[in-house]
């Protein structure tokens, strides 16, 4: 199935809005980092990371595992459009 | 142990006998062997007991001779005999043994000083009716409670709060900057309470009403500046200091043993409390009784350690299982004894296990609490020794590595890449020198729970920092500790006395009149501990280095080498699952509007992501339980005590 990358940002922005900002993400921009907002703490990570592979079918590995993929809605959509090209 | 309460009116007005029965009725959990109150012409003093010393002589409030001096007593005081001989010798004539009486021929001899030649732990008030002064004195470390508050023209005091507000003029609001402090700090600061205008001694301190005056002093500190060098402690020193410490703490329990009923021990499995059950067995040289908290899920569940501590030592033990649905059905009577919000569930089990004590036909239990605050205990000691350590050559590819040794016992963390890892303990270099650098990580991640407040609450807590207001707490010699002793000052003023020894200690313990003891509190023992160098207490990253060589022979090696595993309970999910407990309803959006502390719509995403069964975080399970232990605190202090007052009007 083509993956509709606006949908798939989409997605991503509803799971982090619903689940770290819990629905006040007015604010949040697509280029933010989870980290330097703090939206997202030493076990939150896993959350993502069991959302993306649930939602997607994917599998994370480790070394993927770095801020540089995951760490703003912009990466996650990057990083989910090389995982499923 | 017991409960104390009293109430001081100006002179001229005679003091209400009736609000002194009110009030101690309110605490009769902490004393059900019986119920005293006494009155001058404007101060009264009431007393409900739980008899553990001098049985049938011990009853108070309780006066010398004369009159003159009164006193209403929570505590112990465990070198009474010595005191006492010595006060024999200089004249004094005792009509009871207890060691109530005691503290009031001390008094009578050393006036307010006498506190600094108690063992124990306290929190009492005298009369003395010829200086027309009252006096009130909180142990060293905090282990009883004392809150006190101003009502009108009326001074008042009380074990727990629920006993001032007997007092149905007292105002009763919850304090927002309270509840600030709470969301970062896991605790008030020690001066503060859940409620606005009622106020707790500190622990260490005395206070004087005089003239109309009041006057609080600190009579005790605790001294963190190593006297031993770090490196002048050779193999032979370091024996030395161990065996120096275990002479210690052998005496400490000894101490510790003196009781008129039989004393049991808590065994939940780790170093410090199997150390403390080999010490009594060895100071009081019978088998001893020994109680535990068993979870259902394998996550916190120590049973295990704790049967081989008990094999190995030859107690009779009794646990309690504790599933998250039995934390759910006692929690609100949890927080009815906390008297202030709570961040972990871990209190709930141990609500229900003095519950089992009391059942067992026990009413005092020697614990392990301290020693993680004086030996070098604590996760947040060796983290902050990695990040500074690591913060020296940020560019090392190596040191990062040792983030993998800490929180072996949280999957969250452990699952996590090294480049995660890295990013959340890495050090902003402006944080080096800020004076809680151990503490920020832990404190930031607490402060985001300050999200689910409501618009109105945030706004009024805008200019409001309880940080700054912390830094302005601290003795001037705070500044040049060394790091380790800056982090194990700020445990032992802060979480020590606010949460471990009250919402995990006295309070749990005495809601079912069972009196804790704790060898490792002893004032000889904290201010050995204080002397040492950290090298000692966390060598390298060896955790409690020096009491692990005390304890060597006298506890299983399993035991004594295992990795600090915290006391830990179910924590969100205890409130929702297949049979959603009652307590969840608290979160509904009518409550949550009713109470306007928290914002309906993050509580509802909150609470939607555990009734889904999703992922959470640390933060998360911290936020639904501070939102319902707040909750709960404002409907069965708040709420209810308003709903009464109507009633009483339209009656």
């Amino acid at each position: 199935m083509p993956l509709e990358m606006a949908s798939v940002t989409q997605q991503v922005r509803a799971f982090i809005v619903q689940n770290y900002l819990f629905d006040r993400g007015d604010q949040l921009t697509d280029d933010q980092s989870f980290l330097e907002s703090g939206i997202i703490d030493s076990t939150g990570v896993l959350e993502l990371v069991a959302f993306l592979e649930k939602t997607y079918g994917i599998a994370i590995d480790d070394d993927e595992l770095i801020p540089e993929n995951l760490d703003s809605i912009d990466r996650i959509s990057k990083f989910l459009k090389s995982k499923l090209s | 142990m017991c409960g104390i309460v009293g109430v001081l009116t100006p002179p001229g007005s005679r003091v209400d006998v009736d609000l002194v029965r009110r009030m101690v009725t309110t605490i009769r959990h902490r004393g059900p062997d019986g119920v005293g109150v006494c009155a001058d012409q404007h101060v009264g003093f009431g007393h409900a007991r739980l008899s553990i010393i001098d049985i049938a002589g011990g009853s108070q409030p309780m006066s010398i001779e004369d009159k003159s001096l009164w006193i209403t007593f929570n505590g112990e005081i465990f070198n009474y005999i010595e005191l006492r001989e010595e006060l024999i010798k200089k004249g004094h004539r005792f009509t009871t043994q207890s060691d109530t009486e005691v503290i009031l021929r001390l008094y009578q001899q050393e006036g307010e000083k006498c506190v600094e030649r108690l063992n124990g732990q306290w929190a009492f008030a005298i009369w003395d009716a010829p200086r027309q002064k009252l006096f009130l004195s909180r142990d060293r470390l905090g282990v009883r409670p004392l809150f006190y508050t101003q009502c009108g023209d009326r001074f008042l005091f009380a074990s727990e709060i629920k006993a001032l507000m007997a007092c149905s003029d007292l105002d009763c609001q919850l304090d927002l900057k309270a509840i600030d402090q709470i969301f970062t700090f896991w605790v008030t600061l020690p001066s503060t309470t859940a409620f606005l205008g009622i106020k707790q001694l500190p622990p260490g301190h005395s206070l004087v009403v005089e003239s109309g005056r009041l006057r609080v002093y600190e009579h005790w500190r605790l001294n963190l500046s190593p006297e031993i060098d770090d490196h002048a402690v050779d193999g032979a020193g370091e024996a030395r200091l161990r065996d120096e410490l275990f002479a210690l703490l052998l005496d400490a329990t000894r101490l510790r043993l003196r009781s008129d009923v039989p004393v049991g021990t808590y065994l939940s499995g780790g170093l410090d409390s199997t150390l403390i059950t080999a010490l009594a067995k060895q100071a009081a040289g019978n088998r001893l009784r020994s109680f535990s908290v068993a979870f259902e899920d394998n996550e916190f569940d120590e049973s295990s350690f704790q049967q081989e501590a008990s094999a190995f030592l030859q107690t009779q033990h009794s646990s309690v299982r504790c599933s998250g649905g039995d934390i759910a059905r006692v929690f609100s009577d949890v927080i009815w004894h906390t008297e202030q919000p709570i961040l972990r569930n871990a209190p709930a089990p141990l609500f229900q296990l003095s519950r089992l004590v009391r059942e067992s036909g026990f009413k005092v239990v020697l614990t392990g609490e301290g020693a993680d605050e004086t030996m070098g205990g604590y996760d947040i000691f060796k983290e902050a020794k990695i990040r500074r350590f690591w913060s020296r050559r940020p560019e090392s590819s190596w040191r990062p590595l040792l983030l993998r040794r800490l929180y072996p016992y949280m999957d969250g963390i452990q699952r996590q890449s090294s480049s995660y890892l890295k990013r959340f303990f890495q050090v902003n270099p402006e944080d080096l020198d800020n004076p809680f650098f151990s503490h920020l990580p832990r404190w930031r991640l607490t402060a985001k729970l300050k999200t689910f407040l409501s618009s109105e609450v945030r706004a009024e807590l805008r200019s409001y920092n309880s940080m700054n207001e912390l830094e302005a707490t601290l003795p001037n010699s705070f500044k040049s500790l060394r790091p380790f002793n800056k982090a194990e000052y700020l445990e032992a003023m802060l979480l020590l006395p606010g949460y471990i020894l009250s919402s995990q200690g006295d309070r749990m313990a005495m809601a079912h009149g069972v009196e804790g003891r704790y060898p490792f509190l002893d004032h000889r023992v904290v201010e050995f501990a204080a002397k040492l160098p950290p090298r000692l207490k966390m060598k390298v990253l060896d955790q409690k280095h020096l009491l692990k060589q005390a304890a060597h022979g006298l506890i299983p090696e399993s035991i004594r080498k295992r990795h600090k595993q915290p006391y830990r309970s179910p924590d969100g999910c205890s409130f929702f699952g297949s049979a959603e407990s009652e307590i969840a309803d608290m979160l509904s959006s009518d409550q949550i509007k009713r109470n306007a502390i928290f914002d309906p719509q993050t509580v509802a995403a909150l609470a939607h992501k555990f009734r889904s069964g999703s992922n959470t975080s640390v933060a998360d399970n911290m936020a639904i339980v501070g939102i319902l232990s707040t909750q709960v605190l404002v409907d069965r202090f708040v709420n209810l005590r308003d709903h009464n007052r109507r009633e009483k009007i339209c009656r």
